[in-house]
């Protein structure tokens, strides 16, 4: 195996890590119905990228530093106007597509919107598995709190569950899920995965942790499946990974619901 | 019987409009403590606020601190969708306190409900199944003071008495039971200490003491204020 074979076969391992991931932070924002408005503030990440493209730094730094600052504008002008959450996300979320298009160098402006499967390098890998690392382990840890959370705030904060702390550290974790996703999938599909995945898990079984099992399953054969077809029909990758898992949901349909 | 809770000059506001005012209360160790009072009186809002999940101004304390409290809400607005089933519930609140999975069981067989209660999804539950699945949440642990907002409603007639059933059993063990009630008759059947909640805090004391029919006809109206002589003759 070449090095650059090498390179392409971490970034095949990330994704796949990085599935893991979505499918199980995207179970916990689908009971928290949250999926709609935290796939709206991904796509935030767009100028970040376009700029990392226009002065040829690491596009997820980019996406990252955007994501960060269109979130912490979000609360300020919710502040500021007295407009609601969503109103504000509408907002910035169009502001941030149109001047990504814009900043976004044609030629890079699919693989931004898009995604592609870069080589990626062995420090690239490294801390991709760190962060998925930290986003599985965290949702472990807190996955007591999160449950009761879910079904009583109130019973929950009897027991000295602190909500606020805990809807902040899930929103962290959303961030760098859709930060995970953010190359392979491009800005349009980054929070796909996190998305979709979890509708299946839901489909096939009410029990939790069969739930998030299948969410996390269907994640990785979606971004497995989506690789081998992108690669055969030299396909976008994001859009073939997203189709794949838009398909396995369509395929769930016809399964018996639980 | 040393005292579990002191309260004094209790008040809460919300947005500026008071829930509850000028509440004064002691509660002994074993004490059944029935909140009576119309609706929207300020008897969920006193819980709430003895929990620590409201703001409050005056001053109230549970004696010693740290003392283990079982809370059975009203209502818990629970999204169907949810798939989550009791034993998740129960499981979450056992490691969360670190109890040992038998804690659970004793929880369950305190609560008189089986494990296949505990499997089906929450959203699939009637409201009596329900019902008890908070009441097992809240007895776990081992709580030394319960409190249960209106735990029997929309219970049927003998699931309501197995749950006064099983706070009498709960009292006979050292349980200090708080308990929201609209059901007058709980003063002579069950209470020890009586609260009338309209806002103020219309009486304190034991159901001889507090119930006068003054009291009763501040609290519901005309009608009830010769009610306490039936109860009373009607008491077990």
């Amino acid at each position: 195996m070449g090095g650059g074979e090498a390179l392409s076969v971490y970034a095949i391992l990330l994704g796949t890590v990085a599935a893991i991931a979505a499918g199980l932070t995207g179970s916990f924002a689908l009971m928290k119905r949250i999926t709609l408005a935290g796939d709206v503030i991904s796509h935030i990440a767009l100028p970040g990228i376009g700029l990392a493209f226009l002065f040829g730094f690491n596009p997820v730094l980019g996406g990252a530093t955007t994501l960060l600052a269109g979130t912490v504008v979000i609360a300020k002008l919710e502040e500021r106007t007295g407009l609601t959450t969503d109103a504000m996300i509408g907002v910035v979320f169009a502001a941030s597509l149109a001047i990504g298009a814009l900043v976004t160098p044609n030629q890079d402006l699919a693989e931004a919107l898009f995604g592609n499967l870069r080589p990626v390098s062995p420090l690239g890998l490294s801390l991709g598995l760190g962060a998925t690392a930290l986003v599985i382990g965290t949702l472990w840890w807190n996955r007591h709190r999160m449950i009761l959370h879910l079904f009583s705030s109130e019973l929950a904060t009897t027991l000295g569950v602190d909500g606020r702390r805990l809807n902040l550290i899930f929103m962290l974790l959303f961030g760098v899920t859709v930060l995970l996703g953010l190359q392979f999938l491009g800005a349009l599909l980054a929070s796909a995965l996190i998305m979709i995945p979890p509708t299946i898990g839901r489909r096939l079984t009410h029990r939790l942790s069969h739930f998030m099992a299948i969410s996390a399953a269907a994640s990785v054969i979606s971004v497995l499946g989506g690789l081998a077809v992108a690669a055969w029909r030299h396909l976008p990758l994001g859009p073939t990974v997203v189709t794949f898992a838009s398909a396995l949901f369509g395929l769930s349909l016809f399964m018996k619901e639980r | 019987m040393p005292t579990i809770l002191e309260v004094r000059s209790l008040n809460v506001r919300v947005n500026g409009r008071l829930l509850l005012g000028d509440v004064n209360l002691s509660v002994e160790r074993g004490d059944a403590v029935l909140v009576l009072g119309p609706n929207g009186a300020g008897k969920t809002v006193l819980l709430k606020a003895l929990l620590g999940l409201l703001p409050h101004e005056g001053h109230f304390a549970w004696t010693p601190s740290g003392l283990r409290i079982g809370y059975v809400p009203q209502r818990v607005d629970v999204d169907a969708h949810l798939p989550l089933c009791g034993r998740n519930l129960l499981e979450a609140k056992a490691a969360l306190l670190r109890l040992e999975r038998s804690a659970i069981d004793s929880a369950l067989e305190r609560a008189g409900i089986g494990w296949d209660l505990m499997e089906g999804p929450i959203g699939h539950l009637s409201g009596g199944q329900f019902q008890k699945i908070l009441i097992a949440f809240a007895l776990l642990g081992d709580p030394e003071v319960l409190m249960l907002d209106e735990p029997t409603t929309g219970l049927d007639e003998p699931s309501a008495e197995n749950i006064y059933d099983l706070l009498r059993r709960l009292r006979a063990g050292g349980v200090t039971v708080i308990l929201v009630s609209h059901d007058l008759g709980l003063a002579y059947h069950f209470a020890t200490k009586v609260l009338c909640l309209s806002t103020l805090a219309l009486c304190f004391g034991t159901p001889d003491q507090a119930l006068t029919p003054a009291t009763l006809k501040a609290l519901y109206g005309a009608r009830y204020e010769g009610a306490s002589e039936s109860l009373r003759s009607g008491r077990a």
